[in-house]
């Protein structure tokens, strides 16, 4: 493909692997322990529930710590540049959500798909994008993740079909996507993520057809957040038990506030996939503190209290953090040492994105059309008025 | 086209069965196979034109024999100069091209409703035999989970080549096409892109389509940048354009006239051929009316041409095919009015908002002082589209006619 340079070097550090550029590294460590999961961890649908003592592995564990304090701290710096007028138009914040995308991921290797709905910040961290990628696009800014022509809604990765705006539009492309891997005849799954909201339209229930029809490897990921916007499931599901709503897809319910559960089934998901079972409907129950978008919050449909009881009693980071101190695979000190780091990285990448320039102007009609297909003029406007666009 | 229409019927009734087994009969399901292949083997010639389209079967642009069909100097930078041709309708030359680009691309598949069984118009026949269920397959009805479906193919570089049955039932998928398809590129910033997404569809009048068999939805894509469209007027033209369409890097809709699928047969190059996007095509040259087009209104066109030069002496006519609606031959319609100083614009779909509008706001912009006349535009008119009145809706030769009368006489 033909890109100025600027922008393959933007790509490339986009498709790397995520530690390095977040400036974290671990060091290998063969330490674990052996855990068993709470029981109501899962609730399954047409399949059995996947066994629930797991090995934890201590960098893998610290690595899961430090992604979700990032993701965190990103988000709420995130919330602060738009009060502050820097992020323009829409932004969906996926605080106390994290657990889902870093649980995930940790399942995941980079040739396994994700495709998600527009609260995506999160998972463009963990496929691999700097935060400050994410910031910039955010901000518009021409050292964005997708160059800043997409914003909050759109981003991208290796591996990572993006962020879909249309509420419910991802489900079937996930289905394309699953399709094709298999096609292909490689071992990777789809992770196919909507909302609660989304998992009333229509098409979602196209997609479970195709995949159940064709035994694609498609993971169907409901983030069940109690709340389609501002309407709870209740009152906007004649079924809200989103896991078993694949009806002849096998569906598991998974605590979506326990890291180490997210993970565990994920990859249990995927072995039910490879091992040619066809697709698998999983609900994450997990929670936003904040509201559906930054106009919106979040408190006129549930109370204040609410989202205290649940950000004392089930935040996923607190949650994991105690384990860890528990489990003695650090200290208090070096934990507070992360949180530091974090705030470190994510100040110095809001900072380095506010003032990185906005897109040249050519940047309106290009990608438009594959380069040299592109008609001479766009709506009256000549490519050579600008001299910068790029003809074949 | 009375058999045509019973296919469609029947075809479409019998998934609604067959997709519900239980309630379905099995005597359905074998009647419906013996009839597949008894018609399979009678498809092997092309049949004659069945005459319910008679401006096609006397059409002067329509290639009969080889000479006619490679003398065309689009052709001649191709490999089919020196080739063969043969006989084909052009739900037969559009089978040849698909037949072509699976056989060249391992990665591209078919799918759609009914195509694995040939589909309603015939366009897959044989293919699923020859490229096995994997890459010419039956969807669910669901046009949305269609075009999502491909989209996600063509995602991951593969060739998606979706049929929506008609091009009345796109409106579903709609969305997936104008926000997904058609934005993929942009918003990812080059990231990803479904260039290799080509949806077809048969569009237009038919003689007794009613609503939903009848329409023809270009307008509403082409305000949709980063898509093609694409409409053919004949068998050579449908193969080498649907081959270009298919290959090229960015999502194509290629709407196909479905009254021509039988109607149209021209002797067709049988190797491989693309003709190019984006370029209209000069059918006659004239001097004093330019006539814009496309798909089968061509031919509507090409007699309201006879009426005209044999009506007013001395008169003399150019007609252009478009060929590709988005992004359009400016240039070419543009030259030609500043040639001609007239313009008449032809299309089925409604007036208002229809791709003429386009057409006359472009040209009266690049050609306002060589005009000599206001452009014409011989739309449907602004209503549903009708089935007992299809005759009075379609924009016929006479109401063309009347159009370039116009013009001249202004």
């Amino acid at each position: 493909m033909l890109l100025p340079v600027s922008r393959v070097v933007t790509r490339v550090a986009a498709c790397r692997g995520s530690f390095l550029f977040r400036g974290f590294s671990s060091e290998s460590s063969s330490e674990s322990v052996k855990y068993t999961l709470p029981e109501t961890s899962f609730k399954t649908y047409k399949c059995d529930p996947p066994p629930l003592e797991i090995e934890v592995k201590k960098n893998e564990a610290l690595d899961m710590y430090k992604d979700m304090v990032l993701m965190r701290r990103m988000e709420t710096t995130a919330d602060n540049l738009y009060k502050m007028k820097l992020i323009r138009g829409f932004c969906h914040l996926c605080t106390g959500q994290e657990a889902v995308p870093v649980g995930m991921e940790a399942a995941c290797t980079r040739d396994d798909a994700i495709i998600t709905a527009y609260r995506c910040h999160g998972y463009t961290l963990m496929r691999g994008a700097t935060v400050h990628q994410i910031f910039a696009e955010l901000m518009g800014r021409s050292t964005g993740i997708s160059y800043g022509k997409g914003g909050s809604m759109h981003m991208f990765a290796k591996s990572f079909y993006g962020g879909n705006g249309i509420v419910g539009a991802q489900v079937p492309v996930g289905a394309g996507i699953a399709f094709t891997q298999k096609y292909l005849g490689v071992k990777n799954a789809t992770f196919i993520i909507y909302g609660d909201g989304a998992a009333n339209q229509g098409q979602v229930f196209e997609a479970f057809n195709m995949a159940a029809l064709w035994e694609l490897p498609a993971i169907f990921v409901c983030e069940n957040n109690f709340f389609g916007m501002g309407t709870s499931a209740a009152r906007s599901s004649a079924n809200p038990n989103y896991y078993t709503r694949g009806e002849y897809v096998p569906g598991i319910r998974v605590n979506g506030m326990d890291v180490l559960a997210v993970k565990h089934s994920c990859a249990w998901a995927k072995e039910w996939t490879f091992s040619g079972k066809g697709p698998m409907v999983m609900e994450m129950v997990t929670y936003r503190y904040g509201g559906h978008s930054m106009s919106d919050p979040g408190t006129t449909y549930r109370t204040r209290e609410e989202v205290q009881h649940m950000r004392s009693t089930n935040d996923p980071i607190t949650g994991l953090r105690t384990k860890i101190l528990e489990w003695g695979f650090a200290t208090e000190n070096d934990l507070k040492q992360y949180e530091k780091e974090a705030r470190a990285i994510v100040d110095e990448a809001a900072e380095k994105a506010k003032n990185d320039p906005y897109p040249k102007e050519s940047e309106l009609w290009t990608d438009i059309y594959v380069r040299g297909t592109e008609p001479d003029s766009i709506r009256g406007r000549e490519c050579e008025e600008i001299g910068t666009v790029h003809k074949s | 086209m009375q058999t045509s229409r019973l296919y469609s019927l029947i075809f479409r009734n019998f998934t609604k069965t067959y997709y519900k087994p239980k309630f379905g009969n099995l005597n359905i399901h074998k009647n419906y196979f013996h009839a597949t292949r008894a018609t399979n083997e009678a498809d092997k010639t092309a049949p004659p034109a069945e005459g319910f389209m008679t401006e096609v079967a006397q059409s002067k642009f329509v290639k009969n024999t080889r000479e006619e069909a490679l003398n065309n100097p689009e052709l001649e930078e191709t490999n089919v100069a020196q080739g063969e041709t043969k006989k084909m309708n052009m739900f037969q030359a559009i089978n040849d091209a698909m037949r072509i680009a699976l056989d060249t691309d391992d990665t591209a598949v078919i799918f759609g409703e009914d195509v694995a069984f040939g589909g309603v118009f015939r366009c897959t026949m044989g293919l699923t035999e020859m490229f096995g269920k994997d890459r010419v397959f039956n969807t669910p009805l669901t046009e949305q989970g269609i075009a999502g479906f491909g989209i996600g193919m063509a995602a991951m570089g593969h060739t998606a080549i979706a049929e929506i049955q008609f091009a009345d039932y796109i409106f579903p998928a709609f969305d997936q096409i104008v926000n997904e398809a058609a934005k993929y590129r942009y918003r990812s910033g080059g990231i990803f892109d479904v260039g290799g997404l080509t949806v077809r569809s048969p569009c237009s009048a038919v003689g007794h389509g009613g609503h939903y068999h009848s329409q023809t939805p270009e307008g509403y894509f082409t305000h949709t940048p980063g898509l093609k469209i694409v409409m053919p007027r004949s068998p050579i033209q449908a193969k080498g354009l649907l081959l270009a369409s298919i290959r090229d890097r960015n999502p194509v809709i290629f709407f196909e006239p479905k009254i021509l699928y039988r109607s149209a047969v021209e002797q067709v190059p049988i190797d491989d051929y693309e003709l190019p996007l984006s370029k209209a095509e000069i059918l006659k040259t004239g001097k004093d009316v330019t006539i814009v087009g496309y798909g089968s209104q061509i031919y509507i066109l090409e007699k309201a041409i006879q009426i005209a030069e044999k009506n007013i002496p001395g008169l003399s006519c150019e007609l252009i095919d478009l060929r590709t609606i988005l992004p359009w031959d400016v240039d070419m319609v543009a030259k030609s009015v500043n040639k001609t100083g007239r313009l008449v614009i032809s299309h089925e779909a409604p007036q208002t908002s229809g791709f003429s509008a386009e057409i006359s706001a472009s040209i009266m912009e690049r050609c306002f002082l060589r005009l000599e006349a206001p452009i014409q535009r011989v739309c449907g008119w602004d209503t549903p589209f009708p089935l007992v009145f299809e005759k009075f809706y379609v924009p016929d030769a006479i109401r063309c006619f009347d159009a370039i009368k116009e013009v001249v006489e202004y």
